[in-house]
This record gives structure tokens, sequence and C-alpha cells, in this order.
């Protein structure tokens, strides 16, 4: 198991550091960089003294090979430089955003499991009854509906029926765990329908095929109760290919929240993003880029760690 | 004694295509349904013109913001554009943006994923590496790198980077399925046998290889369809896809349509409607080929 995780965990540094290259290169293929956005949009004839002067303060004029050295370095010191904006360094334009932004994943993510592990089991046990279709019918929904669209719709039934909107500041949970969740509890909703709607039907395909299993006709056969059966035998193994789909639907939740977060205008690392991309910001896309990287790199890592720990053959194939 | 006769429907080689397109409406009647959401979205979005009841680009300071009625079914926006009419031409721009983006992120995922299988050992290494690399990527946040990189180019009304950015995610999802699917048949003996006939790799990968991994390519092509849908969706309505004034479902719903909650939902309920029910289209369509060509290749 030692080897196994230590062999594991050094998986991640190659795709850690392709991605800090990767994300380096591709920014800087096309020329074109925040200068001119940030000097030319304001309608103002600006010499090319000056957008050269702006250049060499911002470090844009060194070398590629120089600023790439720079970066690299800077990634594995943790040291992701300043925002090329707002002249913050990029370390701390995330941190100040990135409790909000975590709550919500984190909040989705229970929404999602607490909802799916009943749904998925009921739609197994009832299979082919009213209650299946019913659930085949949210899960569909959960795939093709817009997390961004549904947020919308949450919207539009909060005004229609109480004439309410959640609130736009942000407030810790520490301080306030009834205001946060007012204000955090939609944006997580929307985004965690899809997670939810994957992971049930995941579960309810994985425990239908368990269900079938020799061992669960021993148990019923030795006289434990149904309820045992489904708990104990039945849903534990089930809820092992859960967990990889947990895991990869993980992207589509950060993906989801990038695009929400705008619906609820909510000051998270999604719209700092999607902010930083439109004033092509390259030091804080770079930065916000290594960090949903990394945050998906490490879900993945403890998605094939738990599995390992849960199902023994993985650790010694 | 009687010689047993074989089956005719085992020796039968050649599947007859009305016999299958049955069997296909018999084993999966949602995907039915999809099929035919998907040609009623083609209908829209090739015949436009025909179809649509006005111009969608425009502008009538007379009914801004009306709401649905016989007139405008769909009510008409805050310049008093028929919202009808800018649905079915933005079928177009869903279209052509999400078949183009998905069938390029997939042809080049598949090649890359034949290739892997193919060559093996360090090379397959490699591909896999960066195939990481990209997948550690949700498909929106990789677009939106792709898009602060490139800009835009516009040929015509279309923007060929928008396609890519949302081309590039697809293609490393892509390869990882078609890789699995090459492996198998990598070690065909007709592979073995091409090679002994001393073809060249691009021959054996293009004529031997790829037409074995067809049917994944076909439900990773169709499944993707639905993802690049929703990925230019998210991305104009985040204002970095495609540009007013062009008639496009997620940059309906952006802007000042969100302002406009309590006044007019129909500009909200419609343009996410039509989403909704492309990327279920397109998904569906994918999951009900998969299981009907190949139910081994879970995606």
């Amino acid at each position: 198991m030692l080897r196994y995780t230590i062999n594991r965990i050094l998986l991640t540094i190659p795709t850690l550091l392709g991605v800090a290259v990767l994300v380096f290169f591709m920014l800087r293929i096309v020329p074109g960089d925040i200068v001119e956005v940030k000097l030319r949009g304001d309608g103002g004839a600006v010499t090319q003294e000056t957008i050269e002067m702006e250049r060499h303060r911002l470090g844009l004029d060194k070398p590629l090979m120089v600023q790439f050295k720079d970066w690299m370095v800077g990634v594995v010191t943790f040291n992701y430089g300043i925002s090329m904006w707002t002249e913050r360094p990029v370390m701390e334009e995330i941190a100040i955003r990135l409790e909000l932004s975590l709550e919500v994943a984190i909040l989705a993510t229970l929404i999602a499991i607490l909802l799916a592990i009943p749904l998925g089991t009921t739609a197994a046990l009832y299979r082919d009854t009213w209650i299946d279709y019913l659930m085949r019918i949210l899960t569909i929904g959960g795939i093709s509906i817009p997390s961004f669209w549904f947020g919308m719709l949450i919207m539009l039934s909060l005004l229609a029926a109480f004439n309410w909107l959640p609130p736009i500041t942000f407030t810790p949970i520490y301080v306030d765990p009834v205001a946060n969740l007012t204000q955090l509890i939609w944006p997580a909703a929307a985004v965690g329908y899809r997670y939810c709607a994957v992971t049930a039907r995941m579960i309810r395909s994985s425990l239908l095929e368990v269900l079938s299993e020799d061992y669960i006709r021993t148990a019923r056969a030795k006289g434990v109760q149904e309820k045992l059966v489904i708990s104990r035998h039945a849903l534990r193994n089930a809820l092992l290919p859960a967990i990889t789909v947990i895991a990869l639907e993980f992207t589509f939740l950060i993906g989801g929240l990038v695009v929400t977060e705008q619906v609820f205008n909510l000051n998270g690392i999604g719209q700092l993003f999607v902010q930083s991309v439109s004033r092509n910001d390259f030091t804080l896309i770079q930065g916000m880029v290594m960090l949903i990287a990394a945050f998906y790199v490490f879900v993945n890592l403890a998605v094939d760690l738990l599995y390992a720990v849960f199902d023994p053959r993985i650790r010694y194939a | 004694m009687t010689i047993a006769v074989p089956d005719s429907s085992i020796v039968e080689t050649a599947p007859r295509p009305r016999g299958q397109i049955a069997e296909f409406v018999r084993q999966q009647p949602l995907g039915t349904v999809s099929f035919f959401i998907i040609c009623a979205m083609m209908f829209a979005g090739v015949a436009s013109e025909l179809v649509a009841p006005y111009d969608p680009l425009a502008i009538d300071f007379t009914s801004i913001m009306s709401a649905p009625s016989w007139a405008h079914w769909c009510g008409t926006d805050a310049y008093g554009r028929d919202i009808c009419s800018r649905l079915i031409y933005g079928s177009r721009t869903a279209l052509v943006i999400g078949f183009t983006s998905s069938f390029i992120g997939s042809s080049i995922g598949a090649i890359l994923g034949i290739a892997s299988a193919y060559f093996g050992g360090k090379i397959d290494d490699w591909i896999q590496r960066v195939m990481d690399v990209l997948l550690a990527f949700p498909i929106i946040v990789l677009a939106l790198v792709v898009v602060a990189a490139f800009g835009k180019m516009l040929v015509g009304e279309i923007d060929i980077n928008l396609i890519i950015a949302i081309a590039i995610p697809i293609l490393p999802r892509v390869a990882r399925v078609v890789r699995a699917a090459a492996f198998s048949v990598r070690v065909m003996p007709y592979v073995d046998a091409a090679r002994a006939a001393g073809y060249s790799h691009t021959r054996i990968i293009f004529r031997h290889m790829a037409p074995n991994v067809v049917a994944p390519y076909l439900i990773m092509l169709t499944a993707f369809i639905a993802q690049a849908i929703l990925a230019e969706a998210s991305l104009s309505f985040l204002g970095l896809g495609v540009q007013e004034p062009t008639a496009a479902w997620g940059l309906m719903l952006s802007g000042n349509a969100a302002d406009f909650y309590r006044q007019a939902p129909w500009l909200i309920l419609f343009p996410g409607v039509a989403i909704s029910l492309a990327v279920f289209g397109f998904n569906l369509f994918g999951d009900s080929l998969r299981d009907f060509l190949d139910p081994r290749f879970k995606v």
C-alpha cells in the first residue's frame, strides 16, 4: 500500500509540471498582451513609448525563456507573481475568493451525494416502476440542463414565489451561518443538480449489478434481513464505482461553478477567472489554472487512494 | 436425424440497413425521440430563412420586451427582436459550432488514440502524459484559456478560434476512449499481416485500424456535440463566445437578459429550453447509439 501511495503521488508531479508548461506557452503563442487591452482600451492615443514602459514594468519585454524560467521557479516555490491588472499578488487575489467558491463546491458535493445515494438506491430497488421512471427523467434533466440556466430558473422561482433574491454580499459561515447559507445554497443546488443526477444514475446501475451477485443470494438464503442485505452487502460494494464518477464529475462541478458564479453575481474564483480571461491578465490566468488543475489532480489522487483502501485488488495489481 | 440448418440471422454478414433502423427504433425508444429532436434542430438550422417568422436582427422599438403573443410566439427582447426567430437562427449557430468543434476534436483525438495504441511504448507514454495534462482542465476552463490565448478570428460570421477553443478540450477525452478500443484492434492478426506486408504506419493506422474503431468514434462524436453546444452556450453567456448581434442561445441569456427577471421572464425561459433540448437530444442519441452499436464502450 505504501509503495502504491508513493507511486501514485509521484505521478501527479509530471501532470502538474505539464500544466504549468502548457499554460505558459499557450498564452504566448499568439502575440498580444494585457498592455494593449489596458492602455488602448481607454480609447486615448497612447504612444509606443508608454506601451514599452508598461511592458517593461510587467516584465513582458524579457526574453521568453527568461519569463519561462521565472514562471517555473515561481510554480515550484508557490510564488505566482502579481496580477497584471490589479497589481496585487496572484495568491492574494485567489485567497480572498477561495473560501466562497470552495464552500459552494463542498455544499454542491454534499447535496449531490446525500441525495444521490437514496435516489439511486430507491430507483434500483423499484426498478421499472414509476419511481424508477421519474428518477430517469430527473437524471436526464440533470445532464441536459446547463447549470447556469438552472441557476437562473432558481432565481426566477424565488422571485415568483417569495419576491425575494438571495443576498449578494458574502458572509463567512462561522460569522453567520444562516446568512451564509441563504446566499450559497442556491448556486450550490444549481451546480449540484448535474452532479447528483450522474451519481444517482451510477449508483442505480452498479447496485443492480451487485444485487445479482452470488453473495447477495447467499446472504438472503441464510436469512439476513433485506434491509441489512441492501445496506451492508449490496450498497457498500455498489458505492465503489460511484466514487469514480464523483471524481470524474468534479471537473464538471468546477466548470459549472465558473459560469454559474456569474448568474448569482458571486465574487468567487470563477468570476475572477472569467474577468482575467477577458482582460488578458496572464499571471492571474496562469495562477488560477494551476490551482484548478491541482484541485482536479488531488481529487483524483484521493479517489484512487480511497479506491485502493476499499478494494484490495488494486493495491496488489 | 435432421441436419441443423444454420440460422440465417447468424450467417448473414452484411446487416441490412432498413432492418437495423427498425431494430434501433424498437430497442431505443428514447434514442428515437432524441433523433427527431436532432432532426428538428437541423431543419431549423438549415432552413432558418424559411422557418423564422422575422428577421432575427430586425430591431423594432415599437415592441420592446413584449410578452409572448400570436405575433411573437416567444415574445421579444430588449431591442424588440423576435425571440422565436432568434432561437431558430441560434440553432444554426449552435449546430455549426457544435458540430465542427466536436468533429475536429473527436477526429484528431481518434487519430492520436489509434496512433498511441498502435505504436505503444515510449510514444504511447508521451501521448498519454500530454493527454493527462489536458484532462486536468474542465472543458470550460480549457476553452477559456484558449480564448484568452488566441483571441478572435472571424471568418465570415464564424469565429474559428472559438471552434478551436471548444475542440481542444474534447480531443483528450476522445483519445482516451478510442485508444482503449484500438488496443483490441492492435492485436488482431490482420494488423500483423499488414505490417508483414510492409505497409506504412500511416496506411495501417488509417486503412486498417481506423475503420475498426468507427463505432466508439461515432458515439463520442455525437455525445461531444452536446458538450460542444453546452460549451458554446456557456462561453457566449460569459460574453467570450459568439458576439452580438449574431443570434446564439447562450448570448440571449447573457447581459441584459439577467436584469429583466421581473419584467420579462420569457427572455430567460426560451433560450434555456432550446439549449437543454439540444444537449438532451445529442446526449441521449449518443447514449442510445452506444447501447445499440456496442455496449462495451461505456464513456
